[in-house]
């Protein structure tokens, strides 16, 4: 059910005040004509309570009702019954009343035209102000719903981007602890644990969308200690944050996937032991996080388009921040670097 | 019976080990954690049988089987790579998907048993034929150099050129060969901006600037690089509408 104008506050005072003055007006107007005070008085309350109320009838019958097409026919033939109801009411009332005043009468019955004009244009603003409140209120539904619906589809595709768990990563780390478990069990299980540990993090995070650098790096530790089994000594990495940042927000699990990325190309690119550095530091207000990784610059021919695999992550600061211009990457030397920024601005004001 | 396993993780490799104590016939003469090693230890053992990862550092289990001659009987070992599933779906050779249990295992051992030397050999070869269209690194070609393994981005690829059992590659750093052959290259090249003019040549359209007639009805591709390849009338063809004339 739409919000009635009728309940805002303002519009009632401004509707109250009107017809006191309206009042105020037609009692002066019939007095000029030589009616008595009393007789104006009478004729002014008589037609304005009732027109009032007319008024309000009609805004109350178009909150409950509003035809899809020809709305503005409608609330012209609306006005034109009311008013003529409205007026054979007034008419009626009032010759009752002053049923032995042949002076009044005659004025009564000159005046039923411009009366029905008066009545007809008061009923006709207000239903045409109900027809523009109604169909404003309307179309901010539409438009909230179509947010709504366009938010959702945008949590979605966010979910399914967070969510990119590399089954390779998963069936190898399974392969490993099947290995373990005949040799070393007790390994065996302190990798279940890890693995359990990690997944259940990666499940967990899906209903926040951003969380603090210490608790991002928790989960990207879990992760490390697990392909650390793996590869063994080949997998070297230096992990270095300011204090500062540690209190720091992060969309969460976006860390992972990109340091699973350096892992992939710094492991599978060259030959002996790799080593992954991340830093965090604070600058301006915003959280620079550094990756860097080893790769063969001479065979690394999957870096063309958008870079070692990193579209997921473009899509996904982009989908958050609405900016292009958060995820820069270079090559020089022979190592990849990955340079993320994290904007803090969003979460002061939309805080999780 | 002689063994190698060859792997990047060295839990994998364990397993396989371990699997292996099974059968004392069956001898594992050395493990390798990458493909230039697996290179070096199939020469020097010569083995009957290899286990093999895919997913490897720098070049991939099939690239690594490429540059073998006379490559030894294979069992695939991986986790997860889709196009490599595909390529031994339709052949005859086993592969195990990791985890995998010491039943499945043995199943392999048994089937590769079971089989004469000329069945293995023949297995090898035809998935070779066919793996590198599978290979989810096709974007590049590995070739031996000297003793010295090349990876050859695509992209670097002038033209190539039959060469009786070999395949020329010529690119801007020099001429690679490679035990290939033309319609090899022909199916794994065509979709990325190649085509095959000749008998015996392909090229890199990019790298077209001119085409002049030669002879009677009959034409010449002028490379960027200087190259003049004569076309045939069906190459002809083909490259007028590949660049859409």
């Amino acid at each position: 059910m739409p919000n009635s104008f009728t309940n805002v506050y303002r519009f009632r005072i401004i509707f109250f005040s009107w017809w006191l003055v309206w009042m105020f007006v037609q009692f002066l107007v019939i007095s000029s004509y030589g009616a008595t005070a009393q007789q104006s008085m009478i004729d002014s309350m008589v037609c304005n309570i009732l027109l009032a109320a007319s008024c309000l009838l009609i805004t109350n019958n178009m909150k409950f009702y509003l035809p899809k097409r020809e709305r503005y026919w409608y609330v012209l033939i609306m006005s034109l019954v009311l008013s003529g109801i409205w007026l054979f009411v007034v008419k009626n009332s009032l010759k009752l009343i002053f049923r032995s005043d042949d002076t009044y009468l005659h004025f009564l019955d000159a005046s039923i035209y411009i009366r029905y004009v008066i009545g007809f244009l008061m009923i006709g603003c207000m239903g045409i102000m109900s027809l523009l409140w109604y169909t404003l209120q309307e179309q901010q539904e539409t438009n909230r719903r179509k947010e709504e619906a366009e938010q959702m589809t945008k949590d979605a595709e966010l979910l399914k981007l967070r969510q990119q768990l590399q089954p390779h990563f998963l069936f190898n780390s399974l392969n490993s602890i099947s290995a373990l478990a005949g040799s070393q069990p007790e390994k065996a299980r302190h990798m279940i644990q890890q693995l359990s540990d990690f997944l259940r993090g990666t499940l967990k995070r899906d209903e926040q969308q951003s969380v603090t650098l210490e608790d991002e790096l928790h989960h990207l530790e879990l992760y490390l200690d697990i392909e650390k089994v793996r590869f063994g000594q080949r997998l070297q990495t230096d992990i270095r944050i300011e204090e500062t940042t540690k209190k720091l927000l992060i969309p969460s699990l976006l860390l992972q996937p990109i340091v699973e990325n350096a892992i992939k190309y710094g492991l599978y690119d060259t030959i002996g032991e790799v080593m992954i550095t991340l830093e965090a530091i604070e600058i301006e207000q915003q959280l620079q996080i550094t990756i860097t990784n080893p790769f063969d610059e001479e065979t690394a021919v999957s870096s063309k388009g958008t870079g070692f695999g990193l579209a997921s992550i473009y899509r996904r600061m982009f989908l958050l921040f609405a900016r292009n211009d958060l995820l820069k990457t270079s090559k020089t030397n022979n190592i990849f670097t990955t340079i993320l920024l994290i904007p803090q601005y969003k979460y002061e004001s939309n805080h999780h | 019976m002689k063994a190698i396993i060859i792997d990047d993780e060295i839990l994998a490799r364990a397993m396989v080990k371990e699997y292996l104590q099974h059968y004392p016939d069956i001898e594992v003469l050395q493990e390798c954690g990458d493909g230039f090693e697996g290179i070096k230890a199939i020469q020097q053992y010569q083995p009957d049988l290899i286990f093999l990862d895919i997913q490897m550092p720098k070049i991939n289990g099939f690239e690594m089987l490429e540059l073998i001659e006379n490559p030894p009987s294979v069992i695939f070992t991986t986790a997860f790579e889709e196009y490599a599933i595909k390529a031994f779906e339709s052949h005859a050779i086993d592969y195990l998907l990791k985890p995998f249990s010491k039943e499945r295992f043995d199943k392999a051992i048994q089937k590769w048993q079971q089989q004469n030397q000329q069945e293995r050999k023949k297995e090898t070869l035809e998935v070779l034929n066919s793996t590198s269209l599978y290979n989810p690194q096709n974007n590049r070609i590995v070739v031996k150099d000297n003793n010295k393994i090349k990876i050859i981005p695509t992209v670097n690829i002038q033209y190539l050129e039959a060469a009786d059992d070999y395949v020329k590659i010529h690119t801007a750093e020099g001429v690679f060969l490679k035990n290939k052959t033309m319609v090899f290259f022909e199916e794994t090249l065509e979709a990325q901006n190649f085509i095959r003019i000749h008998r015996s040549y392909i090229i890199n359209i990019q790298l077209i600037t001119r085409i002049d007639p030669y002879e009677k009805e009959s034409h010449l591709a002028v490379l960027s690089i200087g190259a003049k390849l004569p076309m045939s009338k069906a190459g002809y063809t083909k490259l007028k509408q590949a660049l859409g004339i």
